[in-house]
C-alpha cells in the first residue's frame, strides 16, 4: 500500500475521497448500511469499505434521530424537563429519571425519603432487566435467531405490567419526582413482584439451554470483536462492554449512589473481551438485578414516598452539579449548569452508548460483514440516545 | 378413434406434457400449503398463533399473500439489467418442475420412469443456482451481488457432500432410478436405507439444508448483514416466484431424501403415495423446526462445515460402501 493510500486509511470518509482509491487497490467496495438497515436497530449507519467480505474500515454515521435534548433542557422548566428524560434512552428510561432527578436533588441539597430510595431501585433494576431482556432478543435477531426475541417479549410483558401499575405507562417513564417517586407502591405490585423474580429465576437457565450453550451461537460470538481493557478505556467505554473486557467498573459499586452500598450483589466480569463475555455478562447482570430486586422489597421501609413541602415552582441554586448512575448501556451522567433562573442555563447528558458506538470502527477493522453485525450488535446500542 | 386417442395419451411425450402440467398444479398448492404451515409453525414454535384472522383459523391467509403478490406492480431497480433481473426468478422456477417428474409417489404414480433420475434431478437442482447468480448481478445493488456471490460458493461446495451421500446410496443398490432405489428398501423399516446408510443421510440431509438455503444455512439472504440478499431488490411476484422456487425445491429435497433414505412409499395401511407425501412433509417440518430455532452460522464457518466434515465423511462412507459392495455383493 502506497504511503498515500495509507494516509486517506487514517482520514474519515469526508476527507478521504473513496471514489479513486477503489481504481488503486482494486477490489474494494463501499457499502451503505442504514440508517434503514435490519441490524443498525433504529436509524444509526454505517459505511463500511468492502474486500471481498472483509472489513477494510467502517465509520457510523449519527444524526439521524437528533432531538435536541440539551438544548431543550435550556428552554424548558426544571420540572417540565423531566419527561425528556423518559425519551433519551427508551429502553432504561428510569435510570435517565434517577441520573436527572439525582442532579437536581444533589444542586439543591434535597433529600429522598428511605422508603422512595427503596422504590427507586426496586423500579430501576426491572427497567433494567427489560432493557436487557430486549437487547437479548435483538442480538439474536441480529445472529439470525428468530424465535428468542418472542420469549423475551413474554417475559418484558410482565415487568411492563408491573412498571405499569406503579407508573402509569409502558415505555417512556415519567416516574421520578425531585425528592422522590411520583406514586407509592402498591401490594398488587410487591406481590406481581415477588412472582416475576421467582418464575424468572427458572427462566434463566432455561435460556442458557436454549440459546446460549448453542454451539451456533457460541461460533458467532467467540473470539469476535474482542477488546481490551485498555482501548475500552481509551474509548470511555462503560456498562457491560467495559465489565466484558474484565474491568470490574459498575457506577453503583464505584461511585455508589441512593442504596446500592446497603445491598448486596456482584459486579460481573468477563475475561476475554469478546462479543461472548458481554453477553454473558448481561444475562448474569439480570440475575443480580433480580438479588437486588429481592434484597431491596425485603428492606422496603415504611414512610413518604417523597419529600414533603416542595415548592410549586422549583428554583435551584446557583451552581453546577454532575450526577451519574448505572444504566442498562453504562454510565449515564447529567450535568447541570444553573444560574438560579427557572430554566438550567446548560444541560449536559454524557450517553453511555455514544462512547460504546465509538469503537466500533476499531473493531470492526478486518472482521466479516456477519462479525461487524454481531459486534454493533453485542454493544448493545439505542440510537436516540446516542443521537440525544 | 378410441385407440388412436389411447395411443396420443400413452405416447410418452404426452405422458410428459401430463406430468409436467399436474406437477405445476401440485406445485402452486404446494407453495399456499407451506406458506400456511411455516407461518403455523414459526407460531407454535414461538408461541403465538400464527395467522389467524383470515378466514377460520388463518386458512385462506396464503390466498391473501398469493393476491397481494400477484396485484404488486412489478418494479426493477435503476441501472437494472432488466432482461438478467425478469429472467431469474424463472429461472430459478422453471428446472423445479423438471425435478419433479422422476420422483417416485408410488410404483405407478411416477412422472416420468427414468433410469438417471437421480441424475436429472441433480443436473437440474443445479440451474438454481444460476438464477440467484442472476438475480444479484442484475439486481444492480451492493447487497445483491454479495448475497450471489454468497449462493455460488455455498452452492458449489454442498453439492459434492449431497453428490458423495447420494452416490453411495447408487452403489449399494446398483441405479440411478429412483423407482427402483425405493422399490429396494420396500421390505419393512428396516430395509430403509436410513438404517443401512446412516451416515449417507445425515451428510445428505444438512448439505440439502445448505442447498435450498435454508436456516441456519441461509447466508445468500442473510437478513440481518444482507437485508435480503439476491432478492433485495424484488417485489411482488418477482419475490413471489423465488419464494415458491424456494418451497419446491424443499419439497424436491425431502421427497429425494424420502426415496434415497426413508423406504419411499413402503407403509402399511394406506396406498403408498400417502406414505410418500407424509415422509417428505415430516422432513420439511424438520426443515421449518431448524430455520425457527437455530442462529445463522457465518459464511467461512459453512464452508468449514462442508470441507471439513461432510466432504471427508461421505468420501469415507462412499469408499466403504464400494469396498462393501465388492466384497460382499
Amino acid at each position: 500500500m502506497s504511503q498515500d493510500a495509507n494516509a486517506r486509511l487514517t482520514g474519515d470518509f469526508y476527507t478521504a475521497p473513496f471514489g479513486p482509491r477503489i481504481e488503486e487497490e482494486g477490489d474494494t467496495l463501499i457499502l451503505n448500511m442504514g440508517p434503514q438497515h435490519p441490524a443498525t436497530h433504529g436509524v444509526l449507519r454505517v459505511i463500511v469499505e468492502l474486500d471481498g467480505e472483509y472489513i477494510r474500515r467502517a465509520e457510523p454515521v449519527l444524526g439521524y434521530i437528533h432531538r435536541m435534548h440539551e438544548k431543550m433542557g435550556e428552554v424548558k422548566s426544571w420540572v417540565q424537563y423531566l419527561p425528556n428524560m423518559g425519551r433519551v434512552d427508551y429502553l432504561h428510561a428510569l435510570a435517565w429519571n434517577w441520573a436527572y432527578v439525582g442532579a437536581v436533588e444533589k444542586l439543591m441539597g434535597l433529600a429522598v425519603p428511605p422508603r422512595a430510595e427503596y422504590i427507586r431501585v426496586i423500579t430501576c433494576e426491572l427497567n433494567r432487566i427489560n432493557s436487557h431482556l430486549l437487547w437479548w432478543g435483538a442480538y439474536l435477531l441480529d445472529l439470525g435467531a428468530f424465535t428468542p426475541i418472542v420469549y423475551a417479549f413474554a417475559d418484558r410483558e410482565r415487568i411492563m405490567d408491573l412498571l405499569q401499575m406503579v407508573t402509569g405507562s409502558r415505555l417512556t417513564y415519567c416516574y421520578y419526582r425531585f425528592g422522590g417517586v411520583s406514586a407509592d407502591l402498591g401490594d398488587e405490585f410487591i406481590r406481581g413482584t415477588h412472582e416475576f423474580v421467582a418464575d424468572f429465576r427458572k427462566r434463566l437457565p432455561m435460556y442458557r439451554g436454549l440459546v446460549t450453550d448453542n454451539m451456533i451461537l457460541r461460533g458467532r460470538c467467540e473470539e469476535i470483536g474482542v477488546l481490551s481493557p485498555e482501548t475500552a478505556r481509551r474509548y470511555g467505554a462503560t456498562g457491560p462492554v467495559l465489565r466484558g473486557s474484565g474491568v470490574a467498573y459498575d457506577v453503583r459499586r464505584a461511585e455508589p449512589y441512593s442504596v446500592y452500598d446497603r445491598l448486596d450483589f456482584t459486579v460481573p466480569t468477563g475475561r476475554n473481551g469478546d462479543a461472548m463475555d458481554r453477553y454473558e455478562v448481561r444475562m448474569e447482570e439480570m440475575n443480580q438485578c433480580l438479588r437486588i430486586i429481592e434484597q431491596a422489597l425485603e428492606a422496603l421501609p415504611d414512610g413518604a414516598h417523597i419529600a414533603p413541602d416542595l415548592s410549586e415552582r422549583l428554583l435551584p441554586p446557583k451552581g453546577e452539579v454532575y450526577f451519574a448512575v448505572e444504566g442498562a448501556r453504562g454510565k449515564i451522567g447529567v450535568y447541570l449548569l444553573s444560574d438560579g433562573g427557572p430554566t438550567p442555563y446548560r444541560v449536559k447528558l454524557r450517553a453511555p452508548g455514544f462512547s460504546n458506538l465509538s469503537l466500533f470502527a476499531e473493531l470492526a477493522q478486518g472482521t466479516l460483514l456477519a462479525d461487524a453485525v454481531s459486534i454493533l450488535g453485542s454493544l448493545d446500542l439505542v440510537i436516540p440516545e446516542i443521537d440525544r | 378413434m378410441m385407440a388412436e386417442l389411447t395411443a396420443l395419451l400413452t405416447h410418452p411425450l404426452a405422458q410428459m406434457v401430463l406430468a409436467l402440467a399436474a406437477i405445476l398444479a401440485f406445485l402452486g398448492v404446494n407453495g399456499l400449503v407451506l406458506l400456511y404451515a411455516e407461518r403455523k409453525v414459526a407460531g407454535f414454535i414461538q408461541r403465538r398463533p400464527g395467522p389467524y384472522e383470515v378466514g377460520p383459523h388463518g386458512l385462506l391467509q396464503p390466498f391473501a399473500d398469493a393476491g397481494k403478490l400477484m396485484s404488486k406492480q412489478l418494479v426493477a431497480p435503476m441501472g437494472a439489467d432488466r432482461l438478467l433481473f425478469w429472467l431469474a426468478p424463472l429461472v430459478s422456477l422453471a428446472p423445479v418442475v423438471v425435478c419433479f417428474l422422476p420422483i417416485p409417489f408410488s410404483p405407478l404414480l411416477t412422472g416420468m420412469d427414468v433410469n438417471l433420475g437421480l441424475l436429472l434431478i441433480l443436473a437440474f437442482s443445479g440451474l438454481n443456482t444460476l438464477a440467484l447468480c442472476l438475480a444479484g448481478w442484475g439486481s444492480n445493488s451492493k447487497y445483491s451481488l454479495l448475497g450471489a456471490a454468497r449462493a455460488v460458493a455455498q452452492s458449489v461446495a454442498y453439492e459434492i457432500p449431497l453428490l458423495l451421500a447420494v452416490l453411495a446410496v447408487a452403489f449399494q443398490v446398483g441405479s440411478l432410478d429412483l423407482s427402483a432405489i425405493a422399490a429396494t428398501q420396500a421390505k419393512g423399516l428396516l430395509s430403509w436405507n436410513v438404517f443401512v446408510q446412516p451416515l449417507a443421510f445425515a451428510v445428505f440431509f444438512i448439505s440439502a439444508v445448505a442447498e435450498t438455503n435454508r436456516a441456519p444455512f441461509d447466508l445468500p439472504e442473510a437478513e440481518s448483514e444482507l437485508t435480503a440478499g439476491f432478492h433485495t431488490e424484488y417485489s411482488g411476484m418477482g419475490f413471489g416466484i423465488f419464494f415458491l422456487a424456494e418451497y419446491s425445491y424443499m419439497v424436491v429435497v425431502c421427497a429425494v431424501a424420502t426415496a434415497l433414505f426413508l423406504g419411499g412409499w413402503d407403509g402399511p395401511l394406506v396406498p403408498g403415495p400417502w406414505w410418500f407425501l407424509g415422509k417428505v412433509f415430516a422432513l420439511v417440518f424438520a426443515l421449518m423446526w431448524f430455520r425457527w430455532t437455530f442462529p445463522r452460522v457465518r459464511f467461512d464457518q459453512l464452508l468449514n462445515v462442508c470441507w471439513k466434515w461432510l466432504i471427508p465423511l461421505g468420501l469415507a462412507n462412499l469408499v466403504a460402501t464400494a469396498l462393501l459392495v465388492k466384497w460382499v455383493g
